[in-house]
């Protein structure tokens, strides 16, 4: 059966870390990092990326654009 | 198989869902992490994309957070006075009847300083769209107390809530320009859920559907939040908007077109 398998590209010096996208992932995969960036945002990233499934509901809601999305079709 | 995927493997051109729309300029946004301005920029430079009119549209940017508009939207922009965007574009759309024209503006601008503008703008019918975010606050010069602002709720000029015997109603002035005939379709949208933005978006898209078929003045609101004003986390700031502001300012169409 065919799968899909997702993933998401951060733009992390643009990321403000408002966490917008944290509740709007269906399956749990963004977190904010523990680490900084240049402005000192803790920056979003794929905490659990075996769970994306690449709807791009994070990068919907985000209010600076950051977030760019992935999905490939993966055979079992 | 699926284990040996990697992220490498994903991540390729061919396989790209969702970016930012390159009508949006590579600056940083100046607004507040978690702010909807953000996403309300995007919905419409997105529309504008879907349309193909990135030469072909006009916008005027406010006074207010998204005075800098035209730094991020890369169409044609013209800024207007303090509340004067409504008579600006009706200017522009009357010179250019060809051209898409919208106001991006806040509820500073649209609801106070240039109530008389929007309201004979709407009255008028002017064939533009009327983009207005409400946050219910002034949240540019510090989070004072709009004529949007809630009963009860807490501004920088009302410390204690606001008191409606001393200081007023809120105003609902989408309600108010939809009861005016020159109004064609009037809708409140949010943009804090991936569901509400998918539907904010048909709304913005209709709205300049509506000028390209010359049926008259649309006029979006999106209820957005202001975390920093409100003084709250940009997730609280969402939550205390489904709690308080959706109760008194409704989503939903309040005017459709009858087809």
């Amino acid at each position: 059966m065919a799968k899909v398998k997702g993933s998401i590209v951060v733009d992390i010096e643009k990321c403000k870390g408002c966490e917008v996208c944290v509740p709007a992932c269906p399956t749990d995969v963004i977190q904010l990092a523990e680490e900084v960036n240049g402005k000192g945002y803790h920056y979003a990233y794929m905490a659990n990326p075996d769970a994306c499934i690449g709807c791009a509901n994070c990068a919907i809601v985000c209010p600076d654009g950051v977030i760019t999305v992935y999905k490939k079709k993966v055979d079992k | 198989m699926a284990e040996n995927i990697t992220n490498k493997d994903i991540v390729k051109e061919e396989n790209l869902v969702y970016k930012k729309t390159d009508l949006l300029t590579d600056k940083a946004l100046s607004y507040c992490p978690g702010c909807g301005h953000g996403t309300a920029h995007r919905l419409v430079m997105e529309v504008v994309e879907e349309l193909e009119a990135q030469d072909k549209t006009v916008g005027i940017a406010p006074v207010g957070c998204s005075v800098l508009a035209y730094e991020f939207m890369d169409i044609d922009m013209q800024q207007a006075a303090h509340g004067r965007a409504p008579a600006l574009a009706t200017a522009i759309k009357r010179l250019y009847p060809e051209k898409y024209v919208f106001t991006y503006q806040g509820d500073g601008d649209l609801a106070a300083i240039g109530t008389a503008e929007t309201i004979h703008a709407c009255n008028r019918g002017e064939n533009i769209t009327i983009i207005f975010v409400n946050n219910g606050i002034y949240g540019m010069t510090g989070g004072q107390m709009a004529p949007t602002t809630l009963p009860g709720m807490r501004s920088s000029t009302s410390p204690y809530g606001r008191e409606v015997a001393s200081m007023g109603n809120p105003l609902k002035i989408t309600e108010l320009v939809a009861q005016l005939p020159g109004t064609y379709y009037v809708t409140r949208q949010a943009v804090h859920t991936p569901a509400a933005v998918r539907k904010a978006k048909k709304a913005i898209k209709k709205a300049f559907e509506n000028q390209k078929l010359n049926k008259g003045l649309s006029f979006i609101e999106i209820v957005s939040n202001c975390n920093s004003g409100w003084k709250m986390t940009p997730n609280q700031a969402n939550q205390w908007m489904v709690d308080n502001m959706f109760p008194f300012y409704e989503l939903g169409d309040i005017k459709v077109p009858e087809e």
